[in-house]
């Protein structure tokens, strides 16, 4: 195992050694929206034809599921690592920012996966789901992880403390996933707030997802797929720099 | 080629206090060679600088001006090649709460790309008295034991430069004699070993080269003998029960009821009595003995006042 492997295989033991916590909750809390929801609103709402509500529900929480947990775990390792004092023994290793980069992002990716599979596989339980287009599904899980495990990346080396890491949490991520379309489909909006929709990057991500579901979506996947690739590589850019330059990590 | 050598190396932090902008100097143009092979000690009193040069040394900081390289690495344009040689015990008592002893050592030893390493890990587990710790979690470990397993990390990739920032601060002295005798035993075998310390009995021991460090300069730098051989040869040590008038205190190293005078000769250790016993004091238990390391830094350090700690003191 070269150093990168050796350092994702620990971020993936970190989350998986703690697997309760860290994949079995989500799904639970994933299912009780779905039951919750898909309790309420079965009867009230239709998006696309032939598909029950619950089915359309699926995909979206699968989604906010695995785009959430990347972000956690990323930004949880390396804030407890630094408030720990124990990201010191990756400091003084030959290990690249390439490789930091690598290693953490990957270990987000990988969680994110465990996640969304697991809400996946739960909900085939209640209600019935198709595949129209896998390749797509598997595009934007991965590159959604991937987007979402380098945000968590950024937020966990500038946040100092737990706290700053909620607020980011609370009044970023939540909100920008909430708002995303997972619980409806954003042409049920008024105009204007399609429109604000639109500049959200979680919708591109959640919609695309879908997409390789139903073989239907709010925009083309293919608009999805160039909104969420360009943001993942704006956001990788910024990360790969913090740590070339070892932001608040080397003093 | 040295082993560690510091080239004229300057470090500004922003000043946390102080105006915006102005800086404060941790480090000024030191410049520092250390040989392979050598057991290297490197003192000072506390916010000398000694951990921000280690910290440079080992690329956790970067240095503001001048180079740092190790067995003729940069530190900072040949990172991975400098960080492979070096070896660092932190000062902090730090641990990852998720892994045991094990785990943690060769996870360590997979960062630095060493492969097939469970001889070696079982070796330092069992040098540093570790082996029944070796399924435990970090965090049931105490404070000795912690500090045991950060030196087995710090040498999980055997390297030929070990450097150890204070491993003895607030530990047990049955392990800083472990400790101390698995160094001194690869130190032997050829590794190069800079240290800091605050036991200046332990310097005065094992380093064979020592550098004193006050306010970011280098303000003594020899051999251990010789420096011993520089500062007055004899200490004379005496209690009294009052306290002594400020004219004499001021030449005394004072610690409670004991007081110590350097003195070169005879006439010197008689006027001094002389002048306590004109004070009217009583001296008791007195003794003459040979000068130590401490007497030589704190001979070193008061030469070396700065302005604005002879306008605090």
């Amino acid at each position: 195992m070269t150093g990168w492997q050796m350092l994702l295989y620990k971020e993936v033991l970190r989350f998986w050694r703690v697997a309760f916590q860290t994949v079995a909750g989500p799904v639970l809390t994933a299912m009780l929206y779905l039951l919750i929801f898909g309790h309420a609103l079965e009867s009230h709402v239709k998006v696309y034809d032939q598909i029950s509500y619950t089915s359309f529900l699926v995909p979206g929480l699968a989604m906010m599921s695995l785009l959430q947990n990347a972000f956690a775990n990323s930004s949880s390792s390396l804030i407890m690592s630094k408030v720990m004092g124990n990201l010191v023994f990756l400091l003084l290793t030959p290990l690249s920012y390439m490789n930091w980069f690598v290693a953490y992002v990957g270990a987000a990716v990988i969680r994110g996966l465990v996640v969304g599979l697991g809400v996946f596989a739960v909900s085939a339980l209640f209600t019935d789901v198709s595949f129209v287009a896998p390749l797509w599904i598997l595009a934007f899980a991965v590159m959604g992880a991937a987007l979402m495990g380098t945000l968590g990346l950024i937020a966990g080396l500038w946040a100092e403390k737990f706290d700053q890491l909620a607020a980011f949490q609370n009044f970023v991520v939540m909100p920008m996933t909430f708002l995303s379309g997972v619980f409806y489909s954003i042409h049920s909006l008024p105009p204007v707030w399609q429109t604000v929709s639109h500049l959200n990057p979680f919708f591109y991500m959640i919609d695309g997802f879908r997409y390789g579901f139903f073989g239907q979506s709010d925009v083309s996947p293919w608009l999805s797929l160039s909104v969420v690739g360009s943001s993942l590589a704006i956001v990788s850019a910024v990360a790969v720099y913090l740590l070339r330059i070892g932001y608040k990590i080397r003093s | 080629m040295p082993a560690i050598s510091f080239q004229s190396v300057s470090k500004s932090y922003p000043s946390p206090r102080g105006p915006q902008g102005s800086t404060f100097l941790a480090l000024d143009r030191v410049s520092l060679d250390i040989e392979q092979g050598e057991f290297f000690g490197l003192l000072g009193p506390n916010g000398a600088g000694k951990t921000t040069m280690i910290s440079i040394l080992a690329g956790l900081a970067r240095a503001t001006s001048g180079k740092v390289s190790v067995l003729g690495h940069d530190v900072q344009v040949d990172y991975a090649q400098a960080r492979r040689i070096l070896g660092v015990v932190p000062q902090e008592l730090v641990f990852d709460p998720f892994f045991n002893v094990r785990e943690a050592l060769r996870f360590q030893s997979g960062y630095f790309g060493v492969k097939n390493n469970d001889a070696w890990i079982d070796e330092l587990l069992e040098s540093l008295g570790l082996t029944d710790k070796a399924g435990a979690n970090m965090r049931q470990l105490s404070g000795g034991m912690k500090r045991r397993v950060l030196v087995a990390q710090a040498l999980v990739h055997k390297p030929p430069v070990i450097v150890l920032d204070e491993p003895t601060a607030g530990v047990d002295v049955e392990l800083r004699q472990t400790l101390w005798q698995f160094i001194a035993k690869l130190n032997k075998q050829g590794s190069t070993v800079l240290l800091t310390t605050h036991y200046l009995e332990e310097a005065e021991a094992l380093c064979g080269r020592i550098a004193m460090l006050k306010s970011g300069r280098i303000v003594a730098l020899d051999s251990t003998s010789e420096l011993l051989k520089a500062a007055s040869s004899n200490v004379l040590r005496f209690k009294v029960d009052s306290e002594l008038p400020k004219l004499l205190a001021d030449k005394a190293r004072i610690t409670g009821r004991i007081v110590q005078f350097p003195a070169h000769d005879a006439l010197e250790i008689e006027q001094y009595l002389a002048a306590v016993r004109e004070a009217g004091l009583v001296a008791h238990d007195v003794e003459i003995r040979k000068a130590d390391l401490e007497d030589v830094f704190l001979g070193v350090m008061n030469k070396n006042k700065t302005p604005s700690q002879e306008r605090a003191a």
